[in-house]
Formats: C-alpha cells, structure tokens, sequence
C-alpha cells in the first residue's frame, strides 16, 4: 500500500435536497490501495468522484481508460473488485466502512496499462477478429488461449472465499408492480386502496425513480407518495430488487438484494397481474470520443448532483435535445459548474467529437467552434425498457415521432403506466398509474374468481359457473411527446461501452453480409455485455438502419430474454432442502459404531466396524439386518392375481394363500427395472415388495397400470414403506432366536418351509408378518412390524439372541452375502439395456402367458443370441478383488464387458465377481482378460452358474 | 411455469406433475410387429400446436391425467382423468344406494 492519506473530497457540494447521503455517518475506504472518505449513503463512484476520481476501469478490449457514463446500475464502466466479490456494480453499490476496492483487468495499474497497447493494433482488432485470426497454426493454441486470457476482462475470484448465505421465497400477490417511480408507486396505492395484496419492486435503493433528483416539486410529491405506500399495510416494498424474468401465468422471479445476513434471495411470485411501471432509461450518444472519462448523460450528473451532492466537473458543454438536459443546465448551473456552451439539437445544433483521452478537455462542435471543458452532458433520447413486457409475448412498436420503442398487445394479465409508454406531466402520469393501479386490481380479482371456479370443491361437477362481472375502468391515455431522432453523429464512436463495439464495426459487420440485427449481435457482440442491451440496442438498430438503408422499424430489436438483470448463482441454488429418511431403529445404529450408507433418500447402516466378520457370523450364528426401507405395498382385491401376471415376468395365478414367490419386473423395453417377493396373506390380500431405490417408480407403476389400461380391475395398491419396521433374521441360529420372541406362529420347518408366509405375534406386538427368503443364502426369515414398534423389537432379538452370539450386519456384509450367492441387485448388475434373458432370469419369463410388461421385446430377444450375459468370474488370483466397473477385455483389445459387482468373500476366502461377457466368452471354463483402472491386466474363469457358495441351496431350506 | 388445471385439485403448478409423454393407444403385444412396438417406445411426433399427453400428478391426487395442450403456447383446452375416474364410481356407487348424498355437496 502506497500512501495512507486521505484523499480530500475536492468535488462535494453543500447539502442538497434530495440528498441520499448521512452527513453525521462518515468513515474510510480504500480505492486501489489508496484511502477515501465517503458519507453513508454514498455509492462507491460517487465517493470517489466527490474526492476527484474520474477514470474508474479499462474497457474490454482496447483498454480505454473510462469514468461513469450513466452513474446507475447499468454504467458500465464502473464495473470493480470489491474485496472477494468481482465485477460489482460500483454506481450502485453503497460503499461500507473499510471497504477495499480495485480495478479490474488493468496491469500494472488502472493510470498506466500496459494492455492500453490493444489501441495501436486496434485495426487488426475489429469486431469478430476471433474468427479470423487466432487460428493458424494449431498448435498454437494453448499460447494464444493463455495470451488471450489474460486480457479478458472480469475481477478474479478467490477459491477461499467464505461463502455468503442465500436463499428462495414463494409469494402470492394479487397485482405485483415492477418499478417504484411515481406511476409505480400511484398503481400500488389505488390497488392496495380496492383491497388487492401488492407487491411494489424497485431497482434502486429507494422509491421514486426520477422524482428523486427532481426540483422542490418533484420532491414534494415523492415524499408525499412514498409515505403513502408505506403506510399501507398491504402493500410490500422491495428495493434493491429487481424483476428478473415474466413466464408462464405471470410466473414472475424477482432477484431482492441487501438483506441483512444474506447476499440474494430470490423470490418467485405467481402474481394475479402484472404492472410494469419500468419508466425510462436514458440513452448515449454515439460520437467520436463518446467514451472519454467526462463525457455523461443528463441523468448521471443529475443523480451526482441532486443524490450524491457532488459537482460533475467544473467547466461543461451540454448538448441537450428535450427538457431533462433543460434541467441538467440548471442543476450544474446551481452546483457552481460553469457551462461554457448549450448545444440544442432542437435548433439544429449537433456535437462531433469531444478530444481528450485520460479525460475530456475540449468538444468540437458543427459550426467548427471547440469549446475547452472538463465535461460534456448528453440528454439525446429516451430507450423504453419493454423486456418484461416482451417475455410475456409482447412486441413492442417504435415510432419514429417519438423516437423510441412503445409496449403493442399485451395479454390480459400484464399492464404498463408510467414513461414507458408515454409522456406527460406528473399528475397525469400519477393519474395513469392510479386508473392503471384499480384496473390490475379489477383484473386481479376477476382471475382470483376463475382460479375458486376451477378448484373442485366436492365430487359433485359443477352445475352453474357463477362468473364475477366488474366493470373495467376507461384509462386515460398518455399523451406521446414528439423527440427529435438522435442517435449517431457525423463521427464513429463506442456503441456498446462494455464489449468496446463502435459504430464502425456495426458497418463493417453489415459489410460483411450480416443485415439483421440478430447475426449483427452475435458477430459484434453487441449488447452482449452486462447492460444486455438496455444501453444499446435502439442505437445498435439505428446503426444498421443507416448502414443498410433501411428504417429502425425494418431493423427491429434483438430477442429479450430473461433475466433482466444478473442473478447470482447462489441465489438460484438456494438453501438446500434435502429430505433424509431414518428407519425407527436409526438411533441403535448410531450408537453401535454403524457407518452410515446414504442410500437415495435413506441413511442406512452400512457397516458396524467389520462387515467381513459381521458376515462370517451370519454364516455361523445368527444376524440381524435393518431393512425398513425395502419397498412394500399392501395389495388388496379379487384382481390382485391379475396385476401380477402383468407386472412380472413370471405367473401368479395360483399362488396359494401363505405362499411367497420372487418376481422379476420389466418395462415396456423388456429392461429389468425391478425385483422383489410377493406374499399372499389371505384370499385378497397381499403384500408386495419393491427394492429400496425403486420403491417410488414401483407405485407409480403399479398405478399407471390400474389407472389408464386396466381401470376395470378392482385392486387397492397402497404404500407401507415406512408402516413397517423390517427386520432380515439370517443364519443357522435364526430359527431358534424367532422360537424365543414369536406367538401363534409354528415355525417347524414342516408347518413353515422356505418361501412361505405367516402372520402372528413377534415381542408381544400384534398385526406382525414374516415370510421365509434366502437373499443372504442362510436359513432367514424377514419380519415386519408396525413401524412404531420397530426400536422394541429389534432391542428384544438383540437381547433374547445374546447367548445365539446375534449380531448386527449391515448393507456391506448383505453385499457380500448375497454376491457368494450370486443373487444379481437390479441397477447394479443390470444396467438400462439389460433385458431379462440376458440377467440369466430366463427361467422366471413365462412367454405363454398372454400379457405382460415387456412381453414382445422378451420374445424377440428369446429368438436371438446376441446378448451380453451375466456371469460368475472368479480371478485366477484369489486374492485379487478387481474393482467395479473394471473392462472385460476381448483378444483383439476391444470391451467385451464388464466386472459388475467384486468382493473378497470371506466365507470362501477369495475374490468372486458377477459380470456381463459377451456371448462368445460367455461359456462356463472361458478365461477372460479384466482390464484393471490402473491399466493392469488379470485373467478371471467364467463359472458355470451365478452361485460361488452353495449352488445347490441346502442352507436355505432347511 | 405453467398452470395445470388438475381436475381433481384445481390449477397446480406444473412442477407438483410428472409429464409422461404422448397419448398413444398401447398396440396388442401379441400381434404387434418389432418396429410398430418400438415406434410405441420410442417415437413421439412432437408436432407445434395441439397435442394430447399423459400427466401424473404425483404431488397432488396421484391420478393420470389426459391434458390437451398447445406446445408453442402452453394453453389447456382440456383436461380429463385417464380412464377409471374414482369420482365417476363413487358417485354410481351413492346413486345405487338409498342413504345420503355424497358429503361435501354444496347446499
């Protein structure tokens, strides 16, 4: 840091009216290194042109040195680092106390660039010169691209930022009104007065658009409206905020900056209507030198002026086409600035060029006079801001009287008052955002009215619609003031300041064959930079209407999309909200060391420390696994049968009551998406289950088909995930721990043999159930409780099976369990294109039954032999445990499948696989080559079944 | 985002639906040939203008949905429960009996 001094505040003025500054609130901040005072309320350029400061960047791609243009959000050259945070709007952000600020892409410093030597090669800098140079040789591309980078604007970004907080709000308003200027805020009153909810947005950090850096009048009136709309309970006010996009049904984001403690909400309105009250933004003048620090609009060195109580420059030109720059003579007139010569375009006067270059020093003027001075105003015409209005399908007009573009057709729900679309004094624009207020109102309740008449109240349809009948208001029109066409002098100048395209480009562009306006935008870039256009669109179309020849109405605008002005991507990702589910027995896992697996939207134990041993003794003893989150579902109904034989490849008819059968589930591609068993409690009920991930599709499923191609079918499908608890009991001691805990249920292995099930008593609970499977391959029976009960019966097996050496096991050790049994996991060992033949389920498919999901595409795919198909392996080197995923790879080096599923089996004491083989190496005895991630090769034995432990599945029935 | 007119729940925001696809008539799985079924799959003719598709309104009622839409202008024209209509039955199911009007009846 060089010096320390506080830099004087050489251009501050007395105390102003309207002034947005706090006298009493002074502190410091820090402008590349250097420290300035500044008074709360002061945005960052304005402090800094209060103490004198003129060139505040370089611009993109000459490096020009460049001071403030508009002194609003939109100046775009007042673009700077604040601390961490790049590319802050400086003309808008208020300065803080210890705030440090530098510019950006500027080396070594802002006064001296070096990358300033762009403007000698200017020439072989067009716009568009990316397409053309750079190019050749190719291998030059990593230089130019470093090169390049380094001249690409932007602030830099620290990866050790602390991360502000953001987050999202849903409002519901009746009329929500975009702009808080005095239409604005007179729409919000008279429909607040008639009862509506408002919602009033402004861009700036408080209400009143122009009427704030207006004459004792205008601030008369802005404090007389603003107390007003305060005072109103039902009207909301955002400032700071803007509306950053209109969809659908008035579906309408709204970007709210300045929170305490949050960087940016963004809050999504569904709004009944829609007013926008945009006003008018002020547009530049296209001239030579048009972008020399010094040079500004009429609405800058008012707001400097009027808000910042700061003196623009001390000896001005002003070249002035309409009433605000009248005004403009008269405000630097009373701040002591002295205005050395008014140019009148209304008289036929015109500027050429102002000469100057690290800031304006004289402006050539058409008569031939150059007049010496320090700052020249603009106040050549007015850009109406229609996005909003066009993203709700409007296409606005222009006319050329006026000069500027019009709102057209708008649809019902949106509606416009203010300087957007017409002229006027103050109490006619107020009285035209009062008529337009009640009328978004009117309008507001009558949508209100069909959404109550659509919303079904009973069973019973609707016999009458009783529509609500109001009468709309007559509005009174705004009158449109004639302005003279100003957009381009006699000379090229900068056209987008924030891309650095000047007129000359435009032309060249024109050129070179691209007429519309479309492929001009995107070949120049023009309006492509931060201000998207509300800068310099309408001057960008007039550029090509005289290049082309044709009328600005010829040339129309560029698409307007959202949003309208930047929203950060915090503020789109929000907080995050993410559902977790915990079965009733979460707090026993925790507190026994369990791992947690994040299973979709369940957290699940995965393992308790050791899963090797945790399966070791589910082999020897008896072990108990959480399954709760397993899909279930209660069928109920005299078609249940039917559903069955539809969804699953395999046939339900008769299955007995107490009986439990696995079935496959395929879609209409004949794609396995989902397996499970099925038991059936009673004449018509039945309980089907889904696996934990597929649980939601499998419903939707379910009611797909019973809703829309089987509506006459009487089954109850209802979800019973989370109703029950679900316990796995697996092992050779399982028996003998049940024996201990179950009542009225004879668990023999003659009165319960496998794939059966009975209801009953566990623990004393009641409306229980339990059925024999073996996905572990041990003698296991699956209990279901009622899920409040889930915690007590689990702690009771725990301890009646103590002496049994009962322990838990996790989602790890049941992988490892069933993989030495081979029983394949839908998603993991098939994928999108699996189809059942090629699972090895060709056992289950029953293609004589006459309809099923996935029927046709099984059929044809039963006729060919062409399928990848999955197999055991096991590596010839037993202790080597390929990863998941790893290449199978054929003779000739190309993919001939892949490792599905790989673990060590500690049963077995050596790795076993289950993977997809091409057909051909699909043959029990086959060596196939896995290709390793870390490029090693290792042969592996294709086996004769799936199955590496217990082929024959003597432990499970027993 | 658009506005679906559920007939059951009103007009919901399109994010509480699930957009199927096309209306198609499922062709009989047993007469159908490889590429009729596969054009079933996999073809939608995505035409700019009316169409007719299946939504599920899975944060609401839960019901399939028949909506006729406007692709280019998000405009619903009609909107109908898929086949088996609940409120259809129950209704026969009240008229068959001799007791009370169903609850919820508007007096």
């Amino acid at each position: 840091m060089r010096s320390t001094v506080t830099k004087t505040e050489s251009m501050r003025l007395g105390a102003q009216p309207g002034e947005v500054i706090d006298r009493q609130q002074r502190f410091t901040f820090t402008w590349n290194g250097r420290e300035y005072p500044a008074y709360s309320g002061d945005t960052i350029v304005s402090a800094l042109s209060a103490a004198g400061e003129r060139i505040f960047s370089r611009s993109f791609k000459y490096h020009r040195p460049r001071g403030l243009l508009t002194a609003s959000y939109l100046d775009p050259n007042c673009i700077l680092q604040v601390g961490d945070e790049p590319n802050v709007r400086a003309a808008h952000r208020r300065v803080t106390p210890g705030m440090t600020v530098r510019s950006q892409n500027t080396w070594p410093s802002l006064r001296f660039d070096l990358k300033a030597a762009n403007q000698t090669i200017e020439r072989f800098l067009p716009a568009g010169f990316y397409y053309k140079t750079f190019i050749k040789p190719q291998r030059l591309w990593p230089a130019y691209e470093s090169v390049l980078r380094r001249f690409a604007a932007g602030g830099t970004v620290s990866a050790s930022a602390r991360h502000g907080s953001f987050d999202k709000r849903y409002v519901h308003p009746d009329v929500l009104v975009a702009g808080g200027g005095p239409a604005g805020m007179a729409a919000a009153l008279a429909a607040a007065e008639v009862g509506a909810q408002v919602l009033l947005v402004e861009e700036e950090h408080e209400l009143g658009g122009h009427l704030r850096w207006g004459g004792y009048e205008e601030l008369q009136t802005l404090d007389a409206l603003r107390a007003e709309v305060y005072a109103a309970s039902n009207i909301e006010v955002m400032v700071d905020s803007v509306v950053a996009g209109r969809y659908d049904g008035n579906w309408v984001s709204v970007v709210q900056r300045n929170l305490p403690y949050l960087v940016e909400r963004l809050v999504k309105a569904r709004t009944k209507s829609l007013v926008v009250a945009a006003g008018l933004i002020e547009r530049p003048y296209v001239f030579e030198g048009n972008d020399t620090p010094g040079v500004m609009l009429s609405t800058a060195a008012r707001r400097l002026i009027n808000l910042y109580a700061v003196k623009p420059g001390e000896r001005a030109v002003v070249f002035t086409a309409n009433p605000e720059g009248d005004a403009a003579v008269a405000d630097l007139q009373r701040a002591g600035v002295e205005v050395a010569r008014v140019v009148d375009a209304r008289q036929g006067g015109r500027i050429v060029r102002a000469r100057g270059g690290r800031g304006v020093h004289s402006v050539d003027c058409d008569d031939g006079e150059r007049v010496r001075c320090d700052l020249l105003v603009t106040a050549v015409g007015w850009t109406a801001p229609t996005s909003l209005l066009n993203m709700a399908g409007d296409r606005p007009v222009y006319n050329p009287s006026a000069a500027r573009f019009f709102p057209s057709q708008l649809s019902d729900d949106v509606l416009v008052t203010g300087g957007i679309v017409g002229d006027g004094p103050l109490d006619q624009l107020i009285d035209h955002g009062r008529a337009t207020g009640r009328e978004a109102a009117r309008r507001a309740a009558v949508i209100a009215g069909a959404l109550r008449e659509a919303t079904p109240q009973s069973l019973e349809p609707k016999s009458t619609s009783r529509k609500s009948v109001s009468v709309p208001e007559a509005s009174p029109e705004l009158p449109i003031v004639e302005h003279p066409a100003l957009f381009r002098a006699i000379t090229h100048g900068i056209v987008d300041y924030s891309e650095d395209v000047t007129s000359k480009d435009l032309f060249g562009a024109v050129e070179e064959g691209y007429s519309s306006i479309e492929l001009v935008k995107r070949y120049t870039t023009a309006t492509m930079g931060p201000a998207q256009g509300k800068l310099e669109t309408v001057n960008v179309a007039a550029v090509v209407a005289e290049a082309t020849d044709c009328s600005i109405e010829e040339i129309g605008t560029t698409v307007w999309r959202p949003p309208y002005s930047p929203i950060t991507l915090g503020a789109l990702a929000g907080r995050t909200f993410a559902p977790v589910r915990f079965s009733p027995m979460q707090q026993w896992h925790e507190s026994h060391g369990a791992s947690p697996l994040v299973a979709g939207e369940w957290i699940r134990p995965d393992h308790y420390g050791d899963p090797a041993a945790e399966a070791r003794n589910v082999r020897t003893n008896v072990g108990l696994i959480d399954v709760t989150p397993l899909g279930k579902f209660d069928l109920q109904g005299p078609d249940v049968p039917h559903l069955l034989n539809l969804l699953y490849v395999n046939r339900w008819s008769k299955l007995d009551v107490g009986a439990v059968r696995y079935g496959v589930m395929c879609a209409e591609d004949g794609v396995v998406f989902d397996d499970g068993v099925t038991g059936r409690l009673d004449e018509n009920h039945y309980v089907m289950t889904a696996t934990s991930s597929g649980a939601d599709a499998v419903w939707e499923w379910i009611e797909n088909w019973l809703q829309t191609e089987r509506p006459d079918w009487e089954v109850h499908a209802t979800p019973v995930t989370s109703a029950y608890a679900s316990i796995n009991v697996a092992g050779p001691k399982s028996r003998e721990l049940l024996l201990r805990v179950t009542e009225g249920i004879d668990l023999s292995p003659h009165a319960f043999p496998y794939m059966r099930v009975r209801s009953g008593r566990i623990a004393g609970i009641d409306d229980c159930f339990m059925w024999r499977i073996g996905f572990t391959g041990e003698l296991s029976y699956e209990i279901h409780v009622p899920a409040a009960y889930g915690m007590f019966v689990w702690e009771r097996l725990m301890a009646a099976g103590e002496d049994l050496r009962v322990g838990p096991f996790g989602v790890e050790a049941q992988r490892i369990l069933r993989l030495e049994k081979g029983h394949l996991i839908v998603g993991q060992d098939t994928d999108g294109l699996t189809k059942a033949h090629a699972a090895g389920l060709s056992w289950a498919i029953k293609l004589d039954k006459d309809d099923f999901s996935g029927k046709p595409e099984l059929v044809w795919q039963d006729a060919r032999e062409d399928y990848f198909r999955l197999v055991g392996l096991q590596p010839l080197d037993d202790s080597l445990v390929p990863a998941e995923g790893s290449q199978i790879i054929d003779v000739n080096g190309s993919i001939a499948g892949r490792i599905t599923s790989s673990r060590m089996s500690p049963t077995l004491e050596r790795s076993i696989c289950l993977g997809l083989v091409a057909p051909h190496l699909a043959e029990a005895g086959t060596t196939v080559t896995v290709k390793l991630p870390d490029e090693g090769r290792i042969p592996a034995t294709v086996m004769a079944q799936h199955a590496h432990f217990d082929p024959e599945g003597t432990r499970l029935r027993g | 985002m658009i506005r679906i007119p559920c007939p059951y729940c009103g007009p919901r925001n399109a994010s509480e639906f699930h957009y199927i696809g096309e209306q198609r008539s499922r062709p009989d799985p047993n007469q159908t040939t490889p590429a009729r079924w596969r054009s079933y799959l996999y073809m939608q003719s995505n035409e700019a203008g009316w169409a007719a598709e299946k939504w599920w309104h899975g944060s609401g009622c839960r019901r399939y949905l028949i909506v006729e839409r406007h692709t280019v202008t998000n405009e619903v024209r009609a909107i109908q429960p898929s086949a088996g209509d609940p409120r259809r039955r129950l209704r026969q199911e009240a008229a068959k009996s001799e007791g009370p009007t169903v609850e919820g009846d508007p007096d």
